[in-house]
């Protein structure tokens, strides 16, 4: 029986393609996500009718390109459980947020003798920014490391680690190389027991699962909307209101200020405290819709079905001679990353391309995480609502081959 | 097998990949350098004896993909024992011969390189050890990266 999901397929423009003379097998979602036609068809409609800068204008399009801005803010706000729209500040994406959280908060709370708890399977994104802020402030990085291949956090850790020091606790929902789901409403209850607060790297689930900001307990989630179906240059940072709006501005510039003299200025509430300039409305605006798009299909119902067809995959790749197969072998994030015996991920992403894969192999930009597991890159499959069981055998088979041309080396 | 990657993956490129020559450190070494592609994560070390102006002893270290791998090791056969003026003429036509395709007219291994050229993205791959052997000869300790060059 064809799977309901199959129709899912025709959503998406991109995918009815060959590449090198074969069906396109779109394995690189976790690096970013096709968008459905319902996003490309809302971008090209608010060009088309009522693209205006917002906040500024008196006139009809201005009118309606806010409220096209504020709408999408509210109906984020609503996607991931927040109390308010002033809680959404919309950026370029995760990166820009957790910048954002680090230099801001970070920069007006943190001071020598402080520490910063990470965990080992962070992303550069949510690693780089609190080194630059940690450098500048004399905070001390402190990690939580991971229990080995199977990529769990060792919480046998947490209570030795999660002191009073701790003034910020910033760990990955999803690990973009491990496919971890990590239990982010435990450490954020933890976390608020010695006074820290949570900053929650979501790139990787915002797209995948519910998410509900309240029932997590975290003060701040930051996530991308080009890896959940939406356009690209966009992001949103979740932050408790109070503590937004306790925090100094990042970016100065118009939209941001409440009164500005030649000497000095006074800012805005959050959001727009945050949003200096023009924000990317247009963006903003279809993000908006890709979450009406993914919560058409069920946001359980996309959890179950990625995390099914990663679970296959571990599965039927766990069967390949040599491969060396990385994260839980049980539930786990829609995505499966491997060592295929000695041939470097590299090789690997081009072999499958000509099969038509599109598949990551390297660092995945976890470059520490990679030095604690002794290895320098990983071939990664990632899953998305379009994917279907047949692509696993499609894979599968690409590996073999692989296999067999490098030999027994 | 497409004939794309046959010509990518020639036997004398797997067989520097399974096989790498001069693959060590050499301890009588009076330079080194270090390339890396920070893209892919690749690294090369190049060590040399340098013996006047002749390479008398080469060796390279380390890890990354096929491509990178057997370039590092036929690029230490290839410039064993040349000058530096020759060893920068070698890559001169080995840079020719993976960014255009072009065989060279003389029969070399570093023809066994041409099906790069349709590869785009692996073109570094293929250039890495070459550009640390390079800084090597120059005595220039500072690190080699792909991001510095052209490729």
């Amino acid at each position: 029986m064809a799977s309901p999901w199959n129709k899912v397929r025709d959503d998406f423009p991109v995918l009815h393609q060959q590449v090198n003379g074969k069906p396109l097998v779109y394995l690189d979602n976790g690096a970013t996500t096709q968008r459905p036609k319902a996003v490309i068809d809302a971008l090209s409609r608010f060009y088309e009718m009522d693209n205006a800068n917002v906040h500024r204008g008196l006139h009809t399009l201005s009118m309606r390109s806010t409220d096209d801005f504020e709408g999408a803010r509210s109906r984020i706000a609503k996607f991931i459980h927040a109390a308010a729209p002033e809680e959404i500040v919309f950026t370029r994406g995760t990166t820009e947020s957790i910048n954002l959280v680090a230099a801001s908060w970070g920069g007006a709370n943190l001071k020598a003798g402080d520490e910063v708890l990470l965990t080992e399977m962070e992303h550069h994104s949510n690693l780089v920014p609190w080194q630059l802020v940690a450098q500048r402030t004399g905070a001390k990085l402190v990690y939580l490391p991971i229990t080995g291949d199977e990529g769990i956090l060792d919480l046998s850790q947490l209570d030795k680690l999660l002191t009073p020091k701790v003034k910020v606790f910033a760990f990955t929902h999803v690990s973009n190389t491990l496919g971890t789901i990590n239990p982010v409403a435990d450490l954020c209850a933890r976390a608020r027991k010695v006074g820290a607060v949570t900053v929650v790297d979501a790139a990787q689930s915002a797209g995948h699962m519910p998410l509900d900001v309240q029932a997590i307990g975290c003060d701040f989630m930051a996530f991308s909307g080009h890896k959940m179906a939406g356009p690209t240059g966009i992001g949103v940072l979740f932050g408790r209101e109070d503590l937004l709006n306790a925090m100094p501005p990042w970016q100065g510039g118009g939209g941001m200020i409440a009164n500005v003299e030649y000497l000095s200025s006074t800012w805005k509430p959050t959001p727009e405290r945050f949003e200096a300039g023009t924000p990317n409305f247009a963006d903003a605006y279809a993000l908006g819709v890709a979450c009406d798009y993914l919560d058409s299909l069920g946001r359980p119902e996309i959890q179950h079905h990625d995390g099914e067809l990663a679970r296959q995959a571990y599965a039927r790749l766990s069967e390949l001679p040599g491969i060396r197969l990385l994260g839980p072998p049980g539930e786990r994030g829609g995505l499966v990353s491997f060592a295929l015996r000695d041939v470097h991920a590299h090789d690997v992403v081009t072999f499958a391309d000509q099969d038509g894969i599109a598949l990551r192999g390297g660092h995945h930009c976890n470059q520490p995480l990679m030095k604690r597991l002794g290895l320098t890159s990983t071939t990664r499959a990632s899953f998305y609502v379009y994917n279907t069981a047949e692509e696993i055998d499609v894979l599968v088979a690409s590996m073999r081959r692989i296999l067999k041309f490098f030999g027994g080396a | 097998m497409s004939s794309d990657l046959t010509e990518l993956y020639q036997q004398v490129i797997l067989d520097h990949n399974r096989r790498p020559r001069n693959k060590g450190r050499l301890l009588a070494a009076n330079r080194v350098a270090h390339g890396d592609n920070p893209t892919c994560g690749d690294q090369c070390h190049v060590y040399l004896r340098m013996d006047g102006d002749r390479i008398a002893e080469i060796s390279f270290e380390g890890s990354g993909c096929a491509i990178s791998q057997a370039s590092a090791s036929l690029m230490t056969t290839q410039i064993k024992g040349k000058t530096a003026a020759e060893a920068e003429e070698l890559y001169r036509q080995f840079h020719e011969i993976v960014t255009t395709g072009k065989e060279p007219e003389e029969i070399s291994d570093l023809g066994a390189f041409a099906g790069v050229h349709a590869f785009p993205a692996r073109i570094k791959c293929a250039t890495l050890g070459w550009h640390a052997a390079l800084n090597a000869i120059k005595g220039d300790e500072a690190p080699a990266t792909t991001e510095t060059h052209s490729d």
